[in-house]
């Protein structure tokens, strides 16, 4: 049985097909504006990737948090649930999933079954999620995809004192100005969210094993201030970390037969 | 280079009366915020010269050039001021300063100057934080409620807007007025997604200034909810660099359906007011001791 997921996020929207279990492709667009359209236009795309029609397609779910201007789709779920589904699909080892996207973030605790028992989110605060790391890139000059490998290489822990995403800008600049090594302000950074992400997660309650998923699972320098705050062995990230809501999306269309 | 919007006027002033010549004995307030600093001079407790601009990255040297500011075209040099109080966020980076005090005692004591002994409720709505304080007729705190996390609710905030919206600090009050019909507020409390909320909001063909009115009044109810937790009692006064925002300030002034009073000098200087107060009433009791 082939189905479809979407993945309405804030930022990006999502598109896997799924055939009898296995994704066989992904396609990403930018949000945008018009939300339908970006939805019309990921599913197209991953269809063409795997050669299919929409005729193929026994079913279509949506999830994230513009779902329901995915008219087309014969279903849609909470972000949770697609999410804790996704994972678990992937790796049945999990009962903590936690994602961390553009403007949001989450943590799931689950069963093995994939049942979500408890969750946590932030939505109103941008220190908890990707925006955090956005922004701090933009103020330090520096890529996203570099900031992970560079924080890696940090040897001295500085302090931030900023909670905030707009105060934590100028505090950067601060640093910088004070000749703090980039890549100590970047750990400190990543730290600073972690401890944000791992102080909502403890409101569910951790167990392992644990997963993070969304796309700030990219930056392995935040993956490694998350495993160390959260004083876990590690934490699994699936390849292509952003696709796991619209695949939760997919086998929830799938089971819905 | 671009023009900077959220950059707002840096200025001095002094009595044309020239008060500091007559006075038997000067003092100074020196309130270094994490936005803005100022300089406060006081002769025989009323005031005679003043000094605000942006506070830069070194603390020291912007209490410095505030005071030098200040003290410009009075003749003064800083040796003849009797004693000078540092306050705000930065005040133990005032190294001409005799002793510090809280902003929040300095807001209340000074909002009691601008406002009169009635002023029982002082808003301060600086740079990077907001205060709601309850005070008695002496400018005596007695409550107080902050919020110095969240940049929501304060001048950053506002700054951000400027710049994203491009337009002038100062003219978004009267822009945010110039509507058809007030909009529904801006609806994320976050700086960050209240700016790509604003965005969505220009794409969809809002003209500017309804933007502008959504986003004040998401901050006057913002400072709202701090002033209903503390309880607000009047009179009611607003310092800081947002009290003069009309924008924000008469819609607050709607939703607490309370008028605010109009303070007799520039409200942003408020807290080195109350600093340079403080200095009067500690070198009388020197003198005396």
């Amino acid at each position: 049985m082939i189905t479809a997921g979407i993945d309405m996020g804030a930022k990006t929207t999502k598109a896997v097909i799924l055939r009898d279990g296995n994704v066989i492709a992904r396609a990403l667009t930018f949000t945008g504006f018009d939300q339908k359209e970006a939805a019309e236009k990921a599913l197209a795309d991953a269809l063409a990737q795997a050669a299919l029609n929409r005729s193929d397609v026994a079913r279509t779910f949506a999830t994230g948090v513009g779902r329901q201007q995915a008219s087309f789709a014969n279903g849609s779920m909470t972000e949770m649930a697609a999410d804790t589904k996704g994972s678990l699909l992937l790796n049945n080892k999990l009962r903590t999933v936690i994602d961390v996207g553009a403007e949001e973030g989450r943590a799931m605790k689950c069963t093995a079954e994939g049942k979500v028992t408890d969750f946590a989110v932030n939505e109103k605060c941008a220190a908890g999620a990707g925006s955090f790391v956005e922004a701090m890139s933009r103020a330090l000059e520096l890529p996203l995809e570099k900031m992970g490998e560079m924080s890696l290489r940090s040897k001295n822990a500085v302090a931030m004192n900023a909670q905030c995403t707009v105060f934590a800008e100028s505090e950067v600049v601060s640093l910088v100005h004070a000749k703090t090594p980039k890549e100590d302000i970047v750990r400190a950074l990543h730290d600073a969210i972690a401890n944000r992400i791992v102080s909502m997660a403890r409101r569910v309650g951790v167990e392992e094993s644990v997963g993070l998923v969304g796309g700030v699972g990219y930056n392995i320098g935040f993956v490694d201030a998350l495993r160390r705050c959260l004083e876990v062995e590690s934490v699994w990230v699936p390849e292509q970390p952003e696709y796991v809501g619209a695949i939760g999306a997919a086998v929830a269309a799938a089971e819905a037969a | 280079m671009a023009q900077e919007f959220w950059r707002w006027k840096e200025y001095n002033w002094r009595d044309p009366e020239e008060s500091w010549n007559k006075a038997k004995m000067l003092t100074a307030g020196v309130d270094v915020g994490s936005v803005s600093t100022q300089a406060a001079v006081m002769a025989d407790g009323q005031l005679c010269a003043f000094a605000s601009m942006r506070t830069g990255s070194d603390s020291p040297d912007s209490a410095r050039k505030a005071m030098d500011w200040a003290l410009r075209e009075t003749g003064l040099t800083l040796d003849r001021i009797r004693y000078v109080i540092g306050t705000g966020y930065g005040r133990v980076n005032v190294p001409f300063a005799h002793r510090t005090i809280t902003e929040i005692a300095c807001h209340a004591r000074g909002a009691n100057f601008m406002y009169g002994p009635n002023v029982r409720t002082v808003l301060d709505m600086g740079g990077q934080d907001c205060k709601a304080i309850r005070c008695d007729e002496k400018g005596k705190v007695s409550a107080f409620l902050m919020n110095d996390k969240c940049a929501a609710g304060t001048g950053r905030g506002m700054e951000v807007f400027a710049d994203l919206l491009s337009v002038p600090l100062e003219q978004i009050g009267d822009l945010s007025y110039e509507v058809d019909q007030e909009p529904q507020p801006v609806s994320s409390t976050c700086v960050v997604f209240a700016k790509t909320e604003a965005v969505g909001l220009l794409r969809k063909g809002w003209p500017k200034n309804n933007v502008l009115a959504a986003y004040c009044s998401a901050m006057a109810h913002r400072v709202y909810t701090l002033l209903e937790r503390l309880g607000v009692e009047g009179d009611f006064g607003i310092t800081g660099g947002i009290a003069k925002n009309s924008g924000v300030v008469k819609r607050l002034e709607k939703e607490l359906n309370l008028k605010a009073l109009t303070p007799r000098y520039d409200p942003q200087i408020a807290g080195a007011v109350g600093a340079a107060l403080f200095a009067h009433t500690l070198a009388q009791k020197e003198a005396t001791a």
